[in-house]
């Protein structure tokens, strides 16, 4: 009998083209995501060496970082981001790569389309150039983001040099409590672990609470593995998995939907597997949470108040906790309720599918968004906004005086003129509160679409479970 | 790629940890289509004033480190976003090594693709290393990738570790995409065995 193995092993074993003692092993690539920020110098890299694509077939590009998301005729914010899309289209005209463009109806967020599409499967090995690809991970898929030198290396070569990563088991248990959600459980574990803990590991979540989260839940949790150091985060696919996935217009279809369904169900670890580290997290009594510094681990329950530096003994922290509450603004020992907010921001690839928008609408519907806030939705896929205009969620948004937007990064990575003023506070649904990230200049509060939402109406941070009743 | 055999340098200490590549580069400046030229944008929000003049009290704009070669960052140097432009910034402003006690995953492979190389050493070695430069900021030191190790300014040694085909490929100089194409066959018989669906 063979030993005992992860579900990463499992796929990793499969993919191994090549392996030699005392270098890195040559690894298969079976889908390639790529966006209009990372791929230019890759392309021109290609060019130099008079490469072809060897996959077109497995390669897939979307513009979504730099894309606009308000103006109806979909006007670029500058010269820079017009030629930038206009390289990417060039390059895949070129090289027979398939490109969802501005003018797709396809077309959104990398990590929301890919499984929106089907792309997306059990077993596979998934990267992209951007690090949010661990989100791929929910569907028990090997997902990582590259930089640009190995996006060049796929295009040219399927394949990656990779180091076998360490693998840590991260298994959360109990049932979330109403208005607790899989961003809490992502903020909460990081808050656990540290914006380093997971460094050199792939994140493996596993126990009750996980499997009883929908695709897009689990999708929030895989999305921000990275926020923990981990460049994997993966999910063994189960019945929930195959029910998102079935049908779909990439997912393998009649006999051939047998066939991979039963491949699919040979995956998840093994029972007397082993891995190299293990972390666990009891959710029972989580509250929603909140961050309040500049990176992803500094995060509270909502009912908290931010940290005194002096009760922190390790220096460095102290350090790095002092210079995020100035940039911050906060004072040591401030609740979190009650902090005064000018911006929210609904959407990206953490929360900008549509239980994401639905949920915000619950917590808007029939009210309104407190007076100079503003308030941007963002649909994660042109798919997401035609579903939640079929289901209404548009006109309470916008009833409420929010602003109901075309889909993309937006104000996440504030590339695309979507952006925070100076000094500006925001309660976003994004993954990442780095200085500056949604604007120069911008301070960021990390929350889920339900927190979010009840910020825009209460024009401050607030505990969402009372709108809720 | 230009080789690392060793080198010796004045080092700029940026004493933070968790530095993420946003800071590193803002995404803003992530339009460009070229590698080249991001060293001005390296560190822009630390660096300067909002109406674009040099910020006196930061390490980059110091006089007396012009020239320095080595950057000494705290733990987790790197994180957060994948983007390749923080070591192409890095290195078009003039570094061709960072010493921290931790890098992140992404940002250390794409340091390794470009010949800057990620000197780890643990934390002990580190807050003596930044003890040193407090003490005489322009001092230089040593980093010698053969031997895989570094030379404090007072002459302490510390190891640090890398991959040996990392190693050899930066004596070299080598690009590791070279090596990935000499695999073409076993790349094509890996397809062909594949089950058809997953070819």
């Amino acid at each position: 009998m063979n030993r005992p193995q992860t579900l990463f092993e499992k796929i990793w074993q499969r993919h191994i083209v090549a392996q030699e003692a005392g270098f890195p092993t040559v690894i298969y690539i079976d889908l390639h995501l790529i966006h209009e920020v990372t791929s230019p110098q890759a392309f021109a890299g290609l060019r130099a060496r008079g490469l072809r694509v060897r996959r077109p077939d497995k390669t897939v590009a979307v513009a979504d970082h730099s894309t606009p998301t308000l103006d109806k005729d979909l006007r670029l914010v500058d010269d820079l981001a017009a030629q930038q899309i206009r390289q990417l289209e060039k390059n895949c005209q070129d090289f027979g790569v398939r490109l969802y463009n501005l003018d797709s109806q396809q077309r959104g967020i990398v990590h929301v389309i890919g499984p929106e599409l089907g792309l997306t499967q059990p077993g596979m090995t998934i990267v992209c150039g951007d690090s949010h690809t661990a989100t791929h991970g929910a569907f028990g898929a090997l997902a990582f983001g590259v930089g640009t030198s190995e996006v060049e290396h796929v295009l040219a070569t399927q394949c990656l040099l990779q180091h076998k990563p360490k693998t840590c088991e991260v298994r959360i248990e109990g049932q979330l409590a109403r208005g607790v959600t899989a961003k809490d459980v992502i903020l909460a574990l990081i808050a656990q672990i540290g914006v380093s803990g997971g460094t050199g590991y792939v994140f493996e979540y596993s126990g009750s609470t996980v499997r009883a989260l929908d695709m897009e839940g689990r999708m929030t949790l895989c999305n921000m593995s990275i926020e923990a150091g981990a460049r994997a985060g993966m999910i063994a696919p189960d019945d929930i998995t195959f029910e998102y996935l079935a049908g779909r217009l990439y997912a393998p279809q009649g006999e051939e939907w047998e066939r991979a369904l039963a491949d699919w169900r040979t995956l998840p670890s093994d029972e007397a597997a082993s891995y190299d580290q293990h972390v666990a997290l009891d959710v029972s009594h989580l509250e929603p949470m909140i961050t309040y510094g500049t990176n992803p681990g500094m995060g509270v329950p909502v009912t908290g108040s931010v940290p005194d530096p002096q009760q922190i003994t390790d220096p460095n922290a102290r350090a790095a906790l002092i210079k995020s509450l100035n940039y911050m603004g906060l004072q040591p020992g401030q609740p979190l309720l009650g902090q005064p907010i000018d911006v929210v921001f609904i959407g990206s690839c953490t929360n900008g599918r549509i239980s994401d928008l639905r949920a915000a609408a619950q917590a808007l519907k029939g009210r309104k968004v407190a007076p100079g806030v503003r308030v941007l939705v963002t649909p994660g896929s042109e798919s997401v906004r035609r579903q939640a205009e079929a289901e209404g969620l548009d006109r309470i948004f916008k009833e409420a005086g929010a602003e109901w937007r075309w889909s993309g990064c937006s104000m996440c990575i504030a590339m695309n003129g979507d952006q925070l003023q100076p000094g500006q506070y925001a309660v976003s649904t994004s993954n990442r509160n780095f200085e500056g990230r949604q604007g120069k200049g911008g301070r960021t509060f990390l929350a889920s679409p339900l927190t979010a939402a009840a910020a825009a109406v209460t024009g401050c941070i607030a505990d969402a479970r009372r709108l809720l009743v | 790629m230009n080789a690392f055999r060793s080198l010796t340098s004045k080092a700029i200490l940026l004493p933070v940890d968790n530095i993420d590549t946003d800071q590193i580069i803002p995404a803003r400046f992530l339009k460009t289509t070229h590698k080249e030229g991001l060293g001005k944008q390296l560190f822009a929000d630390w660096r300067y004033q909002p109406d674009g003049s040099p910020k006196p009290d930061f390490p980059l704009n110091d006089v007396r480190f012009e020239g320095a070669q080595i950057l000494v960052a705290g733990d987790n140097f790197g994180c957060g976003s994948s983007r390749e432009h923080a070591p192409w910034a890095l290195l078009d402003f003039g570094f061709r090594a960072v010493i921290s006690t931790r890098f992140a995953d992404i940002f250390r492979n794409n340091c390794l693709k470009n010949g800057l190389l990620p000197v780890e050493i643990d934390p002990q070695m580190h807050s003596e290393l930044m003890g040193e430069l407090r003490a005489a900021p322009d001092a230089p030191m040593t980093i010698d990738l053969e031997r895989q190790q570094i030379a404090l300014p007072n002459g302490k040694m510390a190891t640090f570790p890398i991959d040996t085909f990392s190693k050899n490929r930066l004596l070299k100089g080598m690009d590791e995409l070279d090596y990935l194409l000499s695999f073409e066959a076993q790349i094509a018989a890996y397809e062909a065995a594949r089950p058809v669906h997953d070819r």
